[in-house]
């Protein structure tokens, strides 16, 4: 690899980190905006204040005496006070800023009926611990396609025009229908049908004690969702990634490198594949960021532990700030999955690199 | 749109026929297009969405989860249909007599309702519906089970307490124990649990101890007696009355089978076509409509306006969507109209304006707006004029293309279950079905049927587009 500077490459990172964040901190002040249409964010926010009076006053020795009413009399000063020392009797626009640095700092509350694996009812618990389940399954998912579709498509490329490139011209339209759709029939045929595949889940009813067989039956439950992207992104990603290749196919240097008589693998390797990566890396970045969203429906409908399902659970029993939370958790999993493909560019695609010289 | 000659939608239409794809886009869009004008005309909107919410209590005489009349020919099984007999309506296979007790204001009721029961498995579910008219004392009765072999069932004595009231007969516990003490009297003691209507309908020897070896007995033939539920009873008072239905249900149900809510899932089918053909379409062009008008500014003026519209899409694309959407239509139910009002919102700085605003530039370098701007065109003018009818056709295809996506996400809010409130939609169902355990159960028409309208809509799309990307992008034709 050509040297390069330092100094150059990581002020563009901090530069890109610096706009990223700004941008989540937009979207989660819309989603506050939004959410408070409706008074929601009040709702936690003052909930969670009422919680935390009644808790400690009721703990305090100095009250018990005291009859009910006075009790309950003095939690609600108590509270009214704490508003007013927060500002939340404010007008919107300035108790919306308060808001934004607690959705910022991750500071997002309790959940209303929800609760973590460990009981707890912190919102960001309860979203925090599925979220290494989503990144795994999804994560998974993309790099597998991404080395499917790079292989294939050129191995089609290689074989532009026969049968096999034929089938998957008329087939790629297949792609436009969803993992969760595909995921479906699959259910449907092999779980249902033939009884071979669980349904769904995580891991083993009850988990196996050892951790090879645990690895075991996670993966034994991961192959379901995974051919479900497979499925879906198949016949297009092939599709789209072999006329890639076939498009720098046709470049001078390439006749050039030919007539040469370079062997083919290296004009595969040096003079096809190098200067299609970034497209090819570009369309990896928007199917994993794609994901992230996909991952909602995918996850309720294989029973998948993760985000998604935390959502489908929370928009099941109403539970607003979990809602909440988990547009913000998307917002940052967005802005440092973008950021993480931009220093993946750094490395692979010579015009970024080319500015720092 | 006369700017653009060569691509008139005339000359479209007949270009996407030439394409193998675009014949089978146009043939399954075609149907989906019929079958939503049947679906409005044959059902008319409140129609179906009182059929939906099921008013009126109108699916009380359907099965519940009944599978799709045609499994009959999968399974080569004569699965049993609904068999209604009601006495109010004088059927065949009623018989009423009622017999005054002289010096007394009672009366002796007898009615026996009998049915032939010619298929190969049992019913779903056995339920009484009784008409009665009472002045003085509630109407008193006793059920009694007669099979075609001739034995004799006591299932319940009970009494009727309103003027309109179901004895569901195989899930009433006294119905039960009568007839498992049957089983025990005359067979056996059963291996595992079986159902009332199990026992009502097989063959009385030891195989219908358990529910897999169980026979049904059927009625068929002229030396084999029918089934009859016989009611005998007193009514008290001169003008008393009483009248019953039965309705034993089957295990199929018209094409698509029936919910958890005994509701025809084939409305739901119907109706979801028109919904998701409108819902589709009006997102995609709306979208496409508004991105196009925000890419020719951006393009047009350029400078500060461009600058600002550029960095508001980059924001767009890392504003997470979905979960956007989600927290949007949990917070505020949204209605399916509505819903694209907040899409067309979450969309306007899209990732279409980028690529359609490098569309604007390129138009923007032509000869002929150099022309227009010479002798003194307004900007107006150059954009309505001369710039959007030369990128509308390239942008068709998007337009199509993108239908699917719009379908798809209204189908995958429904099945959070954050659809529509009233209307019935393909999603919806798959919702029903996903939640009340269809894959387990074996339901799989439920998931599946809707499923297939779903990917039927999307694929139709997605050949036209394909199709039509060739024509107005002939530079796709060489790869």
């Amino acid at each position: 690899m050509i040297k390069m500077s330092v100094k150059g490459p990581i002020l563009f990172i901090v530069k890109r980190a610096i706009a990223l964040y700004l941008i989540v901190v937009l979207s989660v002040y819309i989603t506050i905006v939004i959410a408070n249409l409706g008074g929601y964010v009040d709702r936690i926010t003052q909930a969670q204040i009422l919680e935390d009076i009644t808790f400690t006053i009721k703990r305090d020795p100095q009250y018990r005496g005291l009859p009910p009413e006075e009790v309950d009399r003095i939690i609600r000063d108590t509270y009214e006070l704490e508003l007013k020392k927060l500002g939340l009797d404010t007008p919107f626009i300035v108790r919306s800023f308060r808001y934004l640095v607690n959705g910022l700092t991750l500071d997002l509350g309790r959940a209303l009926y929800l609760t973590s694996d460990t009981g707890s009812r912190q919102v960001k618990l309860i979203i925090l611990e599925r979220l290494p389940q989503t990144v795994m399954l999804f994560t998974t998912a993309s790099v597998l396609n991404f080395f499917i579709h790079l292989f294939l498509g050129l191995y089609l490329s290689r074989h532009y025009g026969g049968k096999l490139d034929k089938l998957f011209i008329a087939l790629s339209p297949t792609s436009i229908v969803p993992g969760w759709l595909y995921g479906l029939f699959l259910i449907m045929i092999f779980a249902s049908i033939l009884r071979v595949l669980p349904y769904g889940g995580y891991v083993d009813v009850p988990p196996p004690d050892d951790p090879v067989s645990y690895g075991l039956s996670v993966l034994k439950h991961m192959i379901l969702p995974l051919s479900s992207w497979i499925i879906s992104g198949f016949f297009m990603g092939v599709y789209g990634s072999r006329t890639f290749y076939l498009i720098f196919s046709t470049e001078d240097y390439v006749t050039v490198a030919k007539a040469k008589g370079l062997p083919p693998r290296i004009i595969e390797r040096r003079y096809i594949l190098r200067p299609a990566l970034p497209p090819v890396i570009t369309s990896f970045s928007l199917g994993l960021i794609g994901s992230w969203g996909g991952a909602i429906i995918t996850e309720t409908v294989f029973n998948w532990p993760g985000l998604g399902k935390v959502m489908r659970d929370a928009i099941n029993s109403m539970d607003t700030p979990v809602i909440v939370g988990e547009v913000i958790i998307y917002a940052y999993l967005l802005a440092i999955t973008v950021l993480l493909l931009d220093i993946l560019y750094l490395f692979i695609d010579p015009r970024i690199r080319a500015r720092f010289r | 749109m006369s700017a653009s000659g060569e691509l008139s939608i005339k000359s479209i239409v007949r270009e996407v026929l030439t394409y193998r794809s675009g014949q089978v886009g146009a043939a399954i869009l075609l149907f989906l297009i019929g079958l939503s004008i049947y679906a409005v005309i044959a059902i008319p909107y409140d129609r179906a969405i009182a059929l939906w919410r099921g008013e009126e209590s109108c699916w009380i005489e359907v099965p519940r989860n009944a599978m799709p009349y045609w499994y009959k020919y999968i399974m080569r099984k004569n699965l049993p249909e609904t068999i209604v007999v009601d006495g109010l309506r004088g059927d065949p296979g009623v018989i009423k007599a009622v017999t005054e007790i002289p010096g007394t204001n009672i009366k002796r009721i007898l009615l026996e309702i009998s049915f032939t029961y010619d298929y190969d498995d049992f019913p779903s579910e056995v339920n009484l519906f009784f008409y009665a008219n009472y002045s003085e004392s509630l109407p008193l009765i006793k059920i009694y089970w007669i099979k075609p072999d001739g034995s004799n069932i006591p299932l319940i004595s009970y009494t009727i307490r309103r003027p309109y009231t179901i004895l569901y007969l195989t899930i009433n516990d006294d119905v039960q124990k009568s007839l498992l003490e049957f089983v025990r009297s005359n067979v056996g003691e059963p291996k595992e649990y079986i159902e009332p209507q199990l026992i009502m309908f097989a063959v009385n020897d030891e195989t219908m101890l358990s529910a897999k070896t169980a026979k049904i007995l059927k009625s068929t033939g002229s030396q084999i007696r029918k089934y009859t539920l016989r009611i005998e009873g007193m009514l008290f008072g001169k003008d008393s009355d009483l009248n019953a239905k039965l309705v034993v249900y089957g295990k199929v149900y018209g094409f698509a089978g029936t919910d958890h809510l005994r509701r025809d899932v084939s409305i739901a089918l119907l109706w979801g076509t028109p919904i998701a053909l409108a819902f589709g379409l009006t997102s995609s062009l709306a979208i496409s409509i508004v991105q196009l008008i925000i890419a020719v500014i951006s393009g047009w003026y350029g400078g500060k306006v461009d600058f600002i519209i550029q960095r508001l899409t980059e924001i767009y694309m890392i504003i997470p969507f979905l979960p956007f959407l989600i927290m949007i239509s949990s917070l505020y139910r949204l209605t399916i109209w509505v819903l694209v009002a907040v899409l067309l919102v979450l969309s306007i700085f899209g990732a279409g304006v980028k690529s359609t605003r490098a569309l604007v530039m390129q138009v923007k370098e032509e000869p002929y707006i150099e022309a227009a701007l010479a002798y003194g065109a307004s900007s107006r003018r150059i954009i309505f004029l001369y710039i959007i009818p030369k990128i509308l056709p390239p942008m068709i295809p998007g337009l199509i293309g993108s239908v699917p996506g719009f379908v798809f996400l209204e189908a995958s809010l429904a099945f959070l279950g954050l659809g529509d409130p009233f209307l019935p939609t393909w999603g919806k169902v798959i919702n029903d079905a996903f939640s009340n355990g269809a894959f387990y159960k074996g339901y799989l028409w439920w998931i599946g049927l809707p499923s297939i309208m779903l990917i039927l809509t999307a694929i139709s799309f997605a050949l036209i587009g394909f199709a039509l990307d060739k024509i107005v992008n002939p530079r796709l034709r060489e790869w």
